[in-house]
């Protein structure tokens, strides 16, 4: 099994550490990982990626331009990534901030509200557990137990604490992950 | 005990410098590389091991602290990027010409000039092709992994002691910033002032006490002893090309075409293998591991099995004259790689495989060749 994924947003919304924490997740079921982040002059301007690969075999190329999944969480990411999405994957976004929404039909879509439940729970800093949480519904590569693991693994050990609020928000996500249907506009005279 | 991490390129080879039992870093500063000494100044490496890190006035001031260290038989190594190696040349050139082993690391970022932060592999002429002035060449290790990052310490280190001259890690900014599992090796004494003496004592700055005076200079006026000096330097990069050359052959066996390519544009054009045998495209990877000592002789046999190869790198063509002195003009060898920072991607690596060497398969004389650089 090889899952490729892109997880591409703002700077600050837990792109990396939650790429981090999956392939954290990914080492404690024994699988190859890699991590490759933007590190350049986007990622200063604002935004920021990384491509995360799980495999049961040795990973060949780190960076990718089509991958299995792409997790979007904004407009330029939207605009960048939507197309990387290989045929019969999945794309996942959070529709906030979302004004030209994902038109491709060959693709699984589907949104996730993890800015609004973030601030539902009170914590801004959840909202990339809330994705990861979606994101494993409808990919389950990697077993809650792991991840539990792996955010021990990617988290200091003064902060072991918020584990719980980490698994309550991976929770949340799960159950509320929506498929999204693109509609096909009819044109009239 | 050896400890399996998920690490950054530049934090595995930093904690692995630790491990191998390094005397001293010195360095500065730069993206892509300020991982390492960043990493270094966070661990104190001195409650650990006794090890010095240091952050330098520059980069100049750090390859010379690294002249003075190595000088007295210590294991000193520095990292820094492209435009900070530029810097550190007339000190790298020191060092092979005072016969000091040291480590130097490079992690590759566009050029020329400040040029991007972003990965390249344009400092290649520069590592292989000497750099820095007159007769000398540096071991050139090419890391493609994070696990490389780590492992390719302490065999510069070995290298570099083995031949009393300077060791390169040629890395570059994907390699460096990405995370990958590493088995990190357990911890090594540092070398204790009598294995110090037993093992370079001959030549090295240790105190005089009931012998001859250890010299450490590059600077010969008598021209017979100095041609003496070079002749031992040459000898040194034969020996390496029979010991010490390295280099891995990936889905070469029924080859029909292959790619040539190093660091990370060798992991990209790994999966661009993938991609072209599942399109039923028989393509293989050799991959150099040393980019001084060249595998030219795997080349040159290659190239009697294979129809023609591809040498992909993050530039605009360096290593493809290389592999074209290697193979002799018997099958055609093109050029493919972007530059500026921007990485290419594997389907790109294969288009580019279809088009210059499946399609256009025949040997082009240089007044016929088109620009290789996409």
């Amino acid at each position: 099994m090889t899952e490729e994924i892109i997880i591409a947003g703002f700077g600050g919304q837990g792109v990396l550490s939650m790429g981090k924490i999956l392939a954290y997740s990914g080492i404690m079921q024994n699988q190859e990982v890699s991590w490759m982040p933007s590190y350049g002059p986007e990622m200063r301007g604002g935004t920021a990626n990384v491509t995360v690969i799980l495999s049961d075999e040795r990973i060949s190329s780190p960076y990718l331009k089509i991958v299995d999944t792409a997790i979007i969480l904004n407009q330029q990411s939207m605009d960048k990534f939507e197309e990387s999405v290989k045929p019969g994957g999945v794309l996942i976004y959070d529709p906030n901030g979302i004004t030209a929404h994902p038109s491709r039909t060959d693709i699984k879509i589907y949104q996730i509200e993890g800015t609004r439940f973030a601030s539902e729970m009170g914590n801004k800093k959840i909202f990339n557990m809330i994705i990861l949480g979606g994101y494993l519904k409808v990919k389950p590569v990697v077993k809650l137990e792991n991840v539990i693991e792996g955010l021990k693994k990617s988290i200091s050990e003064r902060y072991h604490n918020l584990i719980p609020l980490n698994v309550e928000a991976i929770t949340i996500g799960m159950n509320n992950i929506v498929p999204y249907k693109v509609e096909i506009p009819v044109f009239q005279n | 005990m050896s400890e399996l991490k998920l690490m950054k390129g530049n934090e595995a080879l930093a904690e692995a410098a630790i491990r191998a039992g390094v005397d001293g870093y010195f360095g500065y500063p730069i993206t892509p590389q300020t991982e390492i000494i960043e990493y270094l100044m966070a661990e104190r490496p001195e409650l650990r091991t006794g090890m010095v890190v240091l952050q330098a006035e520059s980069e100049i001031a750090a390859i010379n602290m690294v002249y003075g260290a190595a000088s007295t038989g210590k294991k000193a190594m520095t990292s820094s990027s492209s435009p900070g190696i530029s810097l550190k040349l007339e000190g790298i050139s020191y060092l092979a010409g005072a016969e000091l082993p040291a480590v130097i690391v490079n992690v590759v970022r566009g050029g020329p000039g400040l040029g991007t932060i972003q990965p390249s592999q344009a400092d290649y002429f520069q590592s292989v092709k000497g750099g820095g002035h007159g007769d000398y060449k540096l071991y050139v290790l090419a890391p493609a992994s994070v696990q490389e990052m780590a492992d390719f310490v302490e065999d510069a280190f070995d290298i570099a002691f083995k031949y009393r001259a300077p060791a390169l890690i040629l890395s570059d900014g994907l390699i460096g910033q990405m995370m990958e599992k590493v088995v990190l090796k357990p911890q090594k004494p540092r070398m204790t002032n009598e294995e110090l003496i037993e093992k370079s004592g001959d030549w090295a700055v240790t105190g005089k006490k009931g012998r001859e005076r250890n010299i450490i200079t590059s600077l010969d006026l008598q021209s017979e002893k100095m041609e003496a000096r070079v002749r031992r330097l040459m000898k040194k990069y034969e020996q390496m090309e029979k010991e010490d050359l390295r280099f891995e052959k990936i889905n070469c066996d029924d080859a029909e075409y292959l790619i040539v390519a190093y660091g990370s544009s060798a992991r990209i054009s790994q999966k661009a293998v993938e991609l072209g045998r599942a399109k039923g495209i028989k393509v293989g990877l050799l991959r150099p591991i040393t980019l001084f000592p060249y595998p030219k002789k795997a080349l040159f046999d290659l190239a009697d099995q294979v129809k023609g190869i591809l040498s992909v790198e993050l530039n605009a063509g360096q290593m493809v004259e290389d592999v074209r002195l290697s193979v002799e003009f018997k099958v055609p060898v093109e050029h493919f790689g972007r530059t500026g920072g921007i990485i290419h991607t594997p389907e790109e690596i294969l288009e580019a495989l279809e088009q210059k060497i499946i399609k256009n398969g025949s040997i082009r004389h240089h007044k016929t060749r088109e620009s290789s650089i996409l």
